[in-house]
C-alpha cells in the first residue's frame, strides 16, 4: 500500500513481533509494580509471552528442538517457578508492598531512556540479522535492561531475585527468537541453572530472615572498604 | 578414558559425598577424590603433550595445550586445598562454627565445583562454557555463606547477584556470538570454538565486537576486573579459606581462560586491536584501582582479595597486549599467581584461626608463635609481591619489559601501582609476621606442606622453567596470539 | 464530490453528536448500575436532567466576572467542534482539511482553560483546587495523547484525522503491536481527561476528592446544562476518537446514503461496547489517589512512547 502500511511480514513474523511488544509491555508492569503477588504474576505472564514465542518459532521454522524448549520454558517460567515463590512468599510471609529507591515514575522515564538505547544498540546486528523476526533483537536487550533497571530499584531480595529472572526470561527472548534457538544441550544447561539457582536463593531467603530478621537487602550494606 | 576420570571423578565425588553424610573421614575421602582428580589430569596432560589436541564427544570437548595446562593446574590446586582444608575444617568444627550437615555440604560443593572448572576448561561449546561457569557460582555461593554470619550472607547474596547480572551479560554475548556464527556454520555447530576459530575471519565484525564487549563484561565480573570487582573482597574475606583459596586459585583463571577464548574469536573476526584494548583498559583499571585500595584494608583476607584483583589486571592486561611474549608471560603469571595466592591464603588462614580474629591488628608475631605459618606467611608475600627468585618475578618482569616496547605509555602506570602494592602489602604483612606476639600457640599442628608445596613450585618456576613446561606454555601463547 | 450532500453529512454528524452524547453517558451510567447490582437509572435520564437544568434559573455569584458566564458557552462551541471534526459517520466531512489531530488536542485545551478560570473566577477555595488539578491532568495527559496521534501519525503519515482513519481502516489485515501500546495509553488518557475513574470520580459528592466536579460547583441552570452536556460531547468525542483509530471498521471512505446506512449502525454498536467496556474498567478498578493519577498518566505517556519506539523498530521496512 502507498500509505506507509507495509508490511509485507509472513504472518507468524507478526505474531512473534506482537509477542515481543507484549514482553517489553510486561517488563514496564514488572518495573511499575509495587505488589509482589502481581509481580510474581507478570513474571508467570512473561513465561506464557515466551513459551508462546518459542512455539510459534518451532513451528514455522519446523525446528523440532524448539518444541521440546517450548515445553521447557512452560514447565518452568509457567508453573515451577512461579510456584516456587509463591510458597516462599508465603512461607517467608512477604506480601506486603515493595519500597522503591527511586519513585516509580522517574523508573519508567529511565526505562524508556533504556529501551531508546538498546534499541539503537541493536539496530546495526539486526540489519545483519538472517531471521525474519530480527527486529525482535532490539526488544529482547530492552528487557533485559528493564529487568536489570528493577533489580537495581528495589530494596527488597525477592524482587529482585525477580528482576534476576526477568533478565533471564529477556535473553531467552533473544535466543529463541532473534535467533531462532540455541542447540538444545545449552538450553537445558541454562534451564537447569535456572532452576538450581532459583532453589539457592530460597535456601538463601531463608538464612537471610533468619539473620536479619527481614529481607530488606538494605540490612546488607555493612561490607565496606574504610 | 583419562579425561572421562578428570571429569567424572569431582563429579561422583560431590554426589558421593552429599549422599553419604558427614563421614567421619568425608574430608580424607574428599582428599582422595581431588588426588584421584590430579593424577587422572596428569595422565590427560601427558596424553595432550604426546599426541596433540584432542576432540572428544562428538565435538562437545576440546582439549588442547593452552586449557590442559589450566586443567593440570587446577586438578593441582584442588588437591593441595582439599589437603589443606583437612585439618583447617575440622577445628572450625570444633571451635563450633560450623555443623556437620554444613561441612557435608562443604566437601560435596568443594567437588563439584571442580567439576563446573574442569567442565568450563574442557568443553568446546560456548554455551557451555557458559553454563559451567554460571554453575560454578552456584556451587560456591552457599560456600561463601558457609558460616551463616551476617557478613558472610551479605558476602554471598552480592555475589550471588553480581555474578548473577555478570553472567547474564555472558549469556547475550554468547547468544550474539551464536547470532553471528549461525549465518556462517549453520544451527548444529555455531557454539563450538573449533568451528568457530577455523571461520572466525568471516564472522560479521559489528555483530562480534558487541559480543565480545557482553563477553568481556560478563566473565570479567567473575575475573574480578574493576569495576565490577565489588563481590570479589567480599567473598575472599567472609567465606572460609580453603574457598577463598579455591575463588582466587582457580575461579578467577577459569574466567579470565573464557574471557581468551573469546578474544581469540573477536581477534579473527575484527581486523582491529579492540578486544586487545578493551582487554588493556580494563586490566590497568584493575591494577590501579587496587593496588590504591590496598592500603585501606584491615581484614587481612580482604587484603589479599584486593591483591588477586590487582594480579587478574596484570594478566588481563597481558593477555591484551597480546603477541608470544606477553602471552606467555600471561599464562605463567596466572600459574604462579595461582600457586602463589592459594599458598597464602593457607598460611593466612592458618594464622587467623590462631588469633581468632582476620582484623590485621590482632595478627601479631606470627614467627615467635608459629615459625612455620610465620615464614609461609612471609615467603608467599614476598613471592605475590615479584620479589626475585620467586616465578612471579619472571612474569612479571616479561609483562613489563614487553609493555615498555609494545605500550610504553602503560609501564609508569603499571610500575607506580605495583609500587604502591608492594607498600601496602608489605607494611601491613610484616608487623603480622614479625611483631610482638598476642594469640596462644595454635593448639594443632597447621598444615603447612601445601603452603611449601605451592611455594617451592613458585621457586622453581622462577629459577628455571622445565623446557617442556616452556614448551608448552610457548604452544599455548601461540593459540592465544 | 457532492458539496451539498457533504454539508448535509457534516451536519447530520453534529447533530448525531449532540443527541448520541447523552445517550452515550447514560448507557454508561445504566452498565455500571447493572455491573454494581444496582437498579439503572433509564436510559433518557440525562436528557431530562438537561431539560430540567435548561429551566432552572442561573443564579451567580456576587463576584462572578463575565468570563464566568462565558465559559460554558465556549467549552461547550469547543466540544461540539471537536466532535464535529472527529471522523464518525464519513471520513471526507468538510471540515476534513480541518480535522488535524494536533488541532484536536489543542481545542480540547482550549475549553480545559476556559473550564479552570471558571473555576477560578468565582475564588472559592474547591474551584481553585479542581482548576488545579483539572491542569495538572491535562498537563500529564496531554503529551500522552499527543504522542498517541504521533503513533498513528508515523503509521499513515499524515496528521490529518481523515487520512489516518483511512490508512487505518483500509490496511490489509497485519498485526501492529505499536497500535495494541497506543490503544492502551489512549484508553488511559480518555479515562483521565473525562473525569472517570480511576482518575476522577464523576459521580462523588465528596468535595476534597473532586476534580472536575469541583471546577463546576459554582454553575447553576442553563450554564451547568451546557457544562454537562459538553462533559457528554467530550466522552462523545474520545469514544469516537478511540473507535476511529483502533477499530476503524465501518467507516465508509466516501459519500453516500448507501454508506451512511452501514455507518450509522456500526457506530452505534461500536459505541455500546465502548460504552459497556468503559463501564466495565470503572467498575473493577479503584479510584487512585490524587497523587498516584501523575503516576498513572506517566504510564500512559511512557506507553505512548513505547508505542512509537515499536512502531520504528518492529514495523517499518528495512
Amino acid at each position: 500500500m502507498s500509505t506507509g502500511l507495509h508490511l509485507d511480514l509472513p504472518f507468524y513474523a507478526q505474531v512473534i513481533n506482537l509477542l515481543a511488544a507484549m514482553l517489553l509491555l510486561l517488563s514496564f508492569a514488572m518495573l511499575a509494580q509495587r505488589r509482589i503477588l502481581s509481580l510474581i504474576n507478570l513474571f508467570m505472564a512473561q513465561g506464557v509471552v515466551l513459551f508462546a514465542s518459542t512455539a510459534v518459532v518451532a513451528a514455522a521454522t519446523n525446528q523440532h528442538h524448539l518444541y521440546w524448549s517450548a515445553l521447557i520454558t512452560l514447565v518452568l517460567k509457567v508453573f515451577l517457578l512461579p510456584w516456587i515463590l509463591h510458597r516462599l512468599i508465603r512461607r517467608l510471609n512477604v506480601k506486603w508492598d515493595i519500597e522503591t529507591l527511586i519513585n516509580i515514575p522517574t523508573t519508567m522515564m529511565i526505562g524508556l531512556v533504556l529501551v531508546i538505547f538498546s534499541f539503537n544498540l541493536a539496530l546495526p546486528i539486526s540489519a545483519l540479522a538472517g531471521t525474519i523476526t530480527r527486529s525482535t533483537l532490539g526488544i529482547a536487550m530492552a528487557a533485559v535492561m528493564l529487568a536489570f533497571l528493577m533489580m537495581i530499584t528495589r530494596s527488597k531480595a525477592v524482587p529482585q531475585v525477580i528482576g534476576f529472572l526477568a533478565m533471564e526470561n529477556g535473553l531467552f527472548f533473544a535466543a529463541t527468537s532473534a535467533t531462532y534457538g540455541m542447540p538444545m544441550v545449552v538450553e537445558l544447561g541454562i534451564a537447569l541453572d535456572v532452576l538450581v539457582g532459583m532453589v539457592i536463593l530460597g535456601v538463601f531467603f531463608f538464612q537471610i530472615r533468619e539473620q536479619f530478621d527481614s529481607l530488606d537487602i538494605r540490612h546488607m550494606e555493612k561490607l565496606k572498604d574504610d | 578414558m583419562e579425561f572421562l576420570l578428570v571429569l567424572g571423578l569431582p563429579l561422583l565425588g560431590g554426589i558421593a559425598l552429599a549422599a553419604t553424610g558427614h563421614w567421619k573421614r568425608a574430608a580424607e575421602i574428599n582428599s582422595a577424590f581431588s588426588l584421584f582428580t590430579l593424577l587422572a589430569a596428569i595422565a590427560l596432560t601427558l596424553r595432550i603433550v604426546e599426541h596433540g589436541p584432542q576432540l572428544l564427544f562428538e565435538e562437545q570437548i576440546f582439549v588442547d595445550p593452552l586449557n590442559v595446562f589450566l586443567v593440570a593446574l587446577t586438578a593441582f590446586v584442588g588437591f593441595t586445598t582439599s589437603l589443606f582444608s583437612r585439618p583447617y575444617m575440622r577445628i572450625e568444627h570444633d571451635h563450633g562454627r560450623l555443623s556437620a550437615t554444613r561441612l557435608r555440604l562443604y566437601h560435596s560443593m568443594f567437588q563439584l565445583f571442580t567439576f563446573t572448572m574442569l567442565l568450563a576448561l574442557t568443553t568446546n561449546n560456548m554455551g557451555i562454557l557458559w553454563v559451567a561457569m554460571e554453575a560454578a557460582t552456584l556451587t560456591t555461593v552457599l560456600l561463601v555463606s558457609l558460616y551463616r554470619t551476617a557478613a558472610s550472607l551479605e558476602a554471598a547474596w552480592k555475589y550471588f547477584i553480581l555474578c548473577g547480572v555478570g553472567i547474564a551479560q555472558a549469556l547475550f554475548g554468547t547468544i550474539l556470538l551464536y547470532f553471528a556464527a549461525e549465518k556462517v556454520l549453520g544451527h548444529d555447530v555455531a557454539l563450538l570454538w573449533t568451528h568457530l576459530d577455523a571461520v572466525k575471519g568471516q564472522l560479521e565484525p559489528t555483530v562480534l565486537s558487541l559480543a565480545f564487549v557482553f563477553l568481556l563484561v560478563g566473565y570479567g565480573t567473575k575475573v574480578g576486573l574493576v569495576p565490577l570487582h565489588n563481590w570479589l573482597p567480599d567473598a575472599h574475606a567472609e567465606g572460609p579459606t580453603p574457598v577463598s583459596a579455591v575463588l582466587s586459585g582457580l575461579l578467577l583463571n577459569v574466567a579470565l581462560y573464557a574471557v581468551v577464548r573469546c578474544k581469540v574469536l573477536a581477534d579473527g573476526a575484527l581486523h582491529s586491536n579492540l578486544a586487545g584494548l578493551l582487554m588493556m583498559g580494563f586490566g590497568l583499571l584493575s591494577v590501579v584501582v587496587a593496588s590504591f585500595f590496598l592500603s585501606r584494608q584491615k581484614d587481612i583476607k580482604r587484603l589479599f582479595g584486593y591483591s588477586s584483583i590487582e594480579h587478574m589486571g596484570i594478566v588481563t592486561f597481558a593477555f591484551g597486549m597480546g603477541g608470544p611474549v606477553a602471552s606467555f608471560a600471561g599464562l605463567l603469571h596466572m600459574t604462579v599467581h595461582s600457586l602463589t595466592k592459594s599458598a597464602i591464603f593457607f598460611a593466612v588462614g592458618h594464622a587467623a584461626q590462631k588469633c581468632g580474629s582476620q582484623l590485621i591488628e590482632q595478627i601479631r608475631g606470627l614467627i615467635k608463635q608459629s615459625p612455620t605459618v610465620g615464614w609461609g606467611l612471609m615467603l608467599g608475600t614476598l613471592a605475590i609481591l615479584g620479589m626475585p627468585p620467586f616465578g612471579v618475578f619472571a612474569s612479571e618482569f616479561l609483562i613489563l619489559t614487553t609493555a615498555m616496547k609494545a605500550q610504553p605509555w602503560a609501564t609508569p602506570i603499571l610500575l607506580i601501582s605495583l609500587g604502591v602494592a608492594f607498600a601496602a602489602i608489605f607494611g601491613k604483612v610484616q608487623p603480622m609476621v614479625f611483631g610482638e606476639p598476642t594469640a596462644k600457640r595454635l593448639p594443632h599442628k597447621p598444615a603447612m606442606l601445601p603452603v611449601f608445596m605451592h611455594l617451592g613450585l613458585v621457586l622453581m618456576l622462577g629459577l628455571w622453567i622445565p623446557p617442556y613446561l616452556a614448551e608448552w606454555y610457548r604452544q599455548a601463547a601461540k593459540l592465544i596470539g | 464530490m457532492n458539496t451539498a450532500f457533504s454539508v448535509i453529512l457534516q451536519f447530520l454528524e453534529l447533530v448525531t453528536a449532540l443527541l448520541a452524547a447523552p445517550l452515550l453517558t447514560g448507557w454508561v451510567n445504566q452498565c455500571r448500575a447493572w455491573l454494581g447490582n444496582r437498579t439503572a437509572p433509564p436510559l433518557f435520564q440525562f436528557y431530562r436532567q438537561l431539560a430540567k437544568l435548561f429551566e432552572k434559573e442561573v443564579v451567580l455569584a456576587a463576584n462572578a466576572s463575565s468570563l464566568f458566564r462565558a465559559a460554558p458557552y465556549f467549552i461547550f462551541a469547543c466540544m461540539a467542534l471537536a466532535s464535529m471534526i472527529v471522523p464518525t459517520l464519513s471520513t471526507e466531512p468538510p471540515f476534513g482539511p480541518a480535522a488535524d489531530a494536533i488541532a484536536l488536542v489543542g481545542i480540547f485545551a482550549l475549553a480545559r482553560v476556559f473550564s479552570a478560570l471558571a473555576g477560578m473566577d468565582i475564588g472559592t477555595s474547591f474551584g481553585t483546587l479542581g482548576a488545579r488539578r483539572e491542569m495538572l491532568i491535562g498537563f500529564l495527559a496531554e503529551p500522552a495523547l499527543l504522542m498517541v496521534f504521533f503513533t498513528a501519525s508515523l503509521i499513515s503519515q499524515s496528521t490529518s484525522l481523515s487520512t489516518i482513519v483511512q490508512a487505518l481502516g483500509q490496511r490489509e489485515f497485519a498485526i501492529y503491536p505499536s497500535l495494541a501500546f497506543a490503544g492502551v495509553a489512549f484508553t488511559m488518557v480518555s479515562l483521565a481527561e473525562n473525569a472517570r475513574i480511576p482518575v476522577d470520580n464523576p459521580t462523588t459528592h465528596l468535595e476534597l476528592t473532586m476534580i472536575h466536579e469541583a471546577m463546576i460547583l459554582e454553575y447553576s441552570g442553563r450554564h451547568l446544562a451546557l457544562i454537562e452536556w459538553a462533559a457528554t460531547l467530550k466522552l462523545y468525542a474520545y469514544s469516537c476518537l478511540g473507535l476511529a483509530l483502533f477499530f476503524p471498521w465501518g467507516i465508509p471512505e466516501g459519500t453516500g446514503f448507501a454508506n451512511l446506512l452501514v455507518a450509522l449502525p456500526a457506530l452505534v454498536f461500536k459505541l455500546a461496547v465502548g460504552g459497556f467496556l468503559l463501564a466495565l474498567i470503572e467498575t473493577v478498578s479503584a479510584k487512585l489517589r490524587i497523587f498516584r493519577a501523575p503516576e498513572f498518566l506517566g504510564t500512559a505517556f511512557m506507553l505512548a512512547v513505547l508505542a512509537m519506539l515499536v512502531h520504528l523498530l518492529l514495523e517499518t521496512a528495512k
